[in-house]
């Protein structure tokens, strides 16, 4: 066992030697700053941290961390991250992706991580283009999108990656974006949940898809198209001049007017991060007419894989010892004799 | 209700030879045996039994199981036959036998499928029971085969095995469904007699198996009594008889059966403990692969951790994290599921990871032939990967030997810091052979050590930094101090930091060809392993072609001809003095069962004119057809060597026959 006990440590001591090699600008300095803010304030030891990453810009994020870090390749972080859990349950496992390594190539990973229930963080930086191979439309790109592979825009549906992680069995998923102020604070929470932590990070991409996420990033909008949701606290947004309330017609979420701060009246509902069927409204709600939902979305802990795996371990070899010579002669076996007998 | 029908044609001058000469001083030196009939007659199940109780009896034996690809194929059509092959004797037994001496036919299409197969005069036994108009229709026969005289050059044993079964188990009040399932058994214990063999394992089995049921177990057991009963007592004359066959002396010790899956499931906990780890094995079903993943779950004992994956890539990669945070890393499939896992390897080669990698081989490209045996993927195991990724190759000759092979796969991937393939077939895989339980105190350990401390002088961590054999330093996630990063990327030396300028990259591929070549100095020389060390031809083989070439050999050499077998286990590197020993001979012929990728290997490395002898009909080398190949070198006349080999319509697998 590692010793778990909780190791005090600056942002300094997350930074490697390692020259960051981003574009200037890009929304991936804010999101390691985040996370080099996120290990002390948990406590991490960087003995026990291992960053596993897949293929892509964000996927160059362990160099930059002074801990174990496993660059691997295009979309298959989650599952060299399931057997570095099952290998050892105690390192602090970190899942870096993007929305081309996790939700195309790595799609199926993704789900599989996410249903078993591995305990780690998953942070999907979603910057809707693929940066490193040249600004191609990704799975996550709006209708429209133009790139040199759709000259006159994508005609293709974008995936929602919380929906798509809920709908995958994820006991935690949670939003936020690269230059929030609140990351870290979301983070934290991704690393305290035990099992399989989702957080889509909206991520600026400077060269090929600058200020995509402005409509509610920016500053002058940000109040008004973001909803930031918290445990027990109403969900309003518009400086607590609107909110989300059920419409009991249609069993969706509508946005009501909350008039001098009586939320109650207006009907708001409040956030419990154990609703499903509520994280699955706020994930879906359209953007426009509703605001970018944001924070800890949902948070129900289960049983990790490891742990049901350990636990699977021990009832298969109970009783068992492990005897190799016994192993080898097991089954139907016969003895010939020094002389062989007369047939 | 005995329908008993005996082969009305006297015996040839053909089948009257043919008897003189294989039973010469009343006993024979080896029999080869065919148990055919439908998917559903539990036929695997009997060749099983029969194996077991063969080797019990001191015979030597090789098997060859063949069954369809689909699960549940339709009842009674020629494409739903199932048949398991097995081939015994009082001398070495390499091969599962060319044509079959006897071959026991439980309805219409097994018949059908597998008659031709049989050596003229041999015994064929049927049940009449299921030969009836609706089962003859579906095996395509216009006219009952044992009443129209078209099996007159066989002996021919036909009697209503299905009534016999039922009156057999009549006492136990099963259905007529669940009574019928007992055929097998009765079937079993005829042939148990006919050839001497002892019940008792069998009777203590059925009780084991049906602990839970025992009215099911008595009911088998009778069956199988009546069987024996039914030789032992049946007034017959012509064909049944009893054969009896003389033990092989065979080295003392404790023996039991094993096939080629087990034998690499053991050989890599065995390497795993030699090597001082915990192993951890990622799989996903695929044929003929996943008996290995069903074995090793049931050893977890011995710190094993298994993972179904949720496809091949998943399985690869979940077994590099595992061999990066410390354990052994184990992944195992089958043609096609090895192409999935071609990027993995990669990687693990970049990151220099130990890993094995299995690979149980069948007729490809694509899905090819799942069920069936071929050996085509030597290239994509030595060659076929993106970069210059060099990667040690081993390939199994048998099943028992399939369990060294696994541990020398485990010892080359911890000591060098490698991925290792370990090539088997779905013959290996599935064949059982006896085999001598080896004692593990025998077994030379290879102890793991982690780096625990600084390798760099200036305190640092260096995981990149090669020790004399250009092995990089064995890291665990954990490890206080030496926190590094490893990626896919080309890195510095020492450091491992990305680099990809030009120096670091020739250096760096460089570096992994030469340690890969290294390897060669840490495995065994090459032997001869019939025959003299120079001569006129020498016949080199790999993998599953052992058996067959060994024989041929043999036969050849008491021709008189001078014939040398070498048989390859170290694919990749080539054991260094291969090339000079290959030089000692004026010809080298490579039977493959694929077009000749090894023959490229050998042509390529020592520029000497390797002769391919190509069979890629899924069916593995009869004796008699390397016979007729090595011959050929010695028949004065020219370029007739080598080539392609027929079909075989005579060996199993059966050739498929046409489906409705």
């Amino acid at each position: 066992m590692n010793d778990m006990t909780p190791i005090a440590t600056t942002l300094k001591d997350w930074e490697t030697d390692q020259e960051v090699r981003w574009c200037p600008g890009c929304g991936d300095y804010a999101i390691l700053k985040a996370v080099q803010r996120t290990l002390p304030m948990v406590g991490a030891d960087p003995k026990n941290t291992v960053f596993v990453s897949g293929i892509g810009c964000s996927s160059r994020f362990p160099y930059y961390i002074e801990s174990y870090g496993f660059h691997t390749i295009h979309g298959r972080a989650p599952a060299f991250a399931t057997g570095i859990k099952l290998a050892n349950p105690d390192l602090d496992v970190w899942l870096v992706t993007g929305d081309g390594d996790g939700m195309s190539i790595g799609g199926n990973h993704t789900m599989h991580v996410l249903r078993r229930n591995v305990n780690c963080q998953i942070m999907l930086f979603n910057n809707e283009i693929y940066g490193l191979t040249k600004g191609q439309y990704s799975p996550t790109s709006r209708i429209g999108t133009s790139s040199p592979t759709s000259p006159i825009g994508s005609v293709d549906r974008p995936a929602l990656p919380c929906a798509f992680a809920l709908g995958a069995g994820a006991r935690f998923v949670a939003r936020g974006y690269d230059v929030s102020k609140d990351l870290p604070e979301v983070l934290k929470a991704a690393y305290e949940h035990q099992g399989a932590a989702f957080v889509e990070i909206f991520q600026n991409c400077i060269v090929y898809n600058k200020d995509r996420f402005d409509d509610f990033v920016a500053k002058a909008v940000a109040a008004d198209n973001q909803i930031w949701v918290r445990q027990g606290e109403p969900l309003l947004f518009a400086k607590e001049t609107k909110g989300l309330a059920l419409d009991m017609d249609t069993l969706s979420l509508k946005v009501v007017d909350v008039v001098d701060g009586d939320w109650q009246a207006a009907g708001v509902a409040v956030h419990n991060v154990r609703n499903r069927g509520l994280a699955h409204m706020l994930v879906e709600m359209p953007f426009g007419p509703f605001p970018m939902a944001l924070g800890v979305i949902y948070d129900d802990p289960a049983p990790t894989f490891e742990s049901a795996v350990i636990e699977e371990r021990a009832k298969l070899v109970a009783g068992k010892t492990a005897d190799l010579g016994k192993l080898l002669g097991k089954g139907q076996t016969w003895t010939v004799a020094e002389k062989p007998e007369a047939g | 209700m005995m329908a008993t029908v005996l082969s009305d044609q006297g015996p040839s001058n053909e089948k009257a030879s043919q008897h003189d000469a294989s039973q010469q001083n009343g006993s024979v030196e080896a029999v080869v045996v065919r148990f055919a009939g439908d998917s559903g007659d539990g036929m695997q199940l009997t060749g099983g039994q029969f194996t077991l109780s063969t080797a019990l009896a001191g015979n030597d034996l090789a098997t060859f199981p063949d069954f369809p690809a689909e699960i549940r194929a339709p009842q009674g059509t020629l494409f739903g036959v199932s048949a398991f092959q097995i081939n015994f004797g009082s001398s070495e037994i390499t091969t599962a036998g060319d044509a079959p001496d006897v071959l026991v036919a439980m309805n219409p299409a097994a018949l059908k499928t597998n008659v031709q197969a049989l050596k003229p005069g041999g015994l064929i036994v049927i049940d009449t029971g299921e030969f009836n108009k609706r089962n003859l229709e579906k095996a395509k026969y216009e006219a009952n085969p044992v009443e129209d005289g078209s099996l007159a050059k066989w002996d021919v044993l036909a009697f209503d095995i299905s009534a016999l079964t039922l009156e057999a188990v009549k006492p136990f009040g099963l259905g007529n469904k669940e009574a019928l399932r007992c055929k097998n058994m009765w079937t079993l214990g005829l042939a148990l007699w006919m050839f001497d063999r002892d019940r008792q394992p069998l009777v203590d089995w059925l009780k084991a198996k049906f602990a839970k049921n025992p009215v099911l177990a008595d009911a088998n057991i009778a069956a199988l009594n009546a069987g024996h009963a039914y030789g032992e007592t049946a007034e017959l004359a012509g064909p049944l008889r009893k054969l009896h066959i003389d033990p092989v002396p065979s080295e003392p010790g404790l023996y039991r059966t094993i096939t080629g899956a087990e034998a690499v499931s053991l050989g890599l906990v065995a390497g795993a403990q030699l090597a001082g780890l915990p192993m951890f094995f990622g799989g996903y079903p695929i044929t003929p692969a996943s008996a290995i993943l069903h074995n090793l779950v049931k050893m977890k004992e011995f710190g094993v951790t298994t993972f179904q994956a949720e496809d091949e890539i998943a399985a690869i990669c979940a077994a590099i994290g595992a061999s990066y945070a410390g354990h052994l890393g184990v992944t195992s499939s089958s043609g096609p599921g090895i192409a999935l896992k071609g990027e993995a390897m990669g990687l693990a080669i970049m990151t220099e990871l130990p890993l094995v990698i299995v690979n149980s081989q069948r007729g490809g490209p694509s899905t090819g032939l799942p069920t069936k045996t071929e050996q085509s993927d030597l290239y994509q195991a030595v060659y076929g990967r993106n970069g210059d990724a060099p990667m040690p190759v081993i390939a199994a000759c048998s099943p028992a030997d399939a369990f060294e092979c696994a541990i020398e796969a485990c010892r080359i991937a911890t000591s060098f810091m490698t991925p290792v393939i370990l090539l088997t077939d779905g013959y290996i895989g599935n064949a059982s052979e006896p085999w001598k339980v080896p004692d593990p105190a025998t077994f030379t350990p290879f102890p793991v050590a982690f780096l625990e401390d600084s390798n760099d002088p200036e305190g640092k961590v260096l995981p990149f930094r090669r020790d004399e054999r250009g092995v990089r330093p064995w890291i665990k996630p954990g490890t206080p101090g030496l926190m590094h990063r490893i990626g896919g990327i080309e890195k510095a030396v020492d450091t491992g930091n990305i680099d990809y300028a030009p120096n670091v990259h020739q250096a760096q591929t460089d570096a992994r060809k030469a340690k890969i070549d290294g390897v060669a100095k840490a495995i065994p020389a090459q032997q001869v392993c019939l025959g003299n060390a120079t001569g006129k031809l020498v016949v080199v083989g790999w993998g599953s072609t052992f058996g067959p070439i060994h024989q041929a050999v043999r036969r050849a050499r008491k021709k008189g001809q001078d014939v040398s077998h070498i048989h390859v286990r170290h694919v990749w590197p080539l054991p260094e003095n291969l090339g000079a020993l290959l030089k000692g001979f004026e010809h080298v012929l490579v039977p493959e069962m694929n077009t000749g990728q090894f023959k490229t290997v050998l042509r390529d490395q020592f520029l000497i004119d390797a002769v391919p002898l190509a069979k890629t009909s899924g069916q593995p080398f009869a004796i008699a057809e390397l016979e007729q190949a090595i011959g050929r070198f010695f028949d004065g006349i020219p370029e007739n060597e080598g080539g392609e080999v027929p079909v075989n319509e005579s060996q199993l697998p059966a050739p498929e026959i046409e489906q409705p």
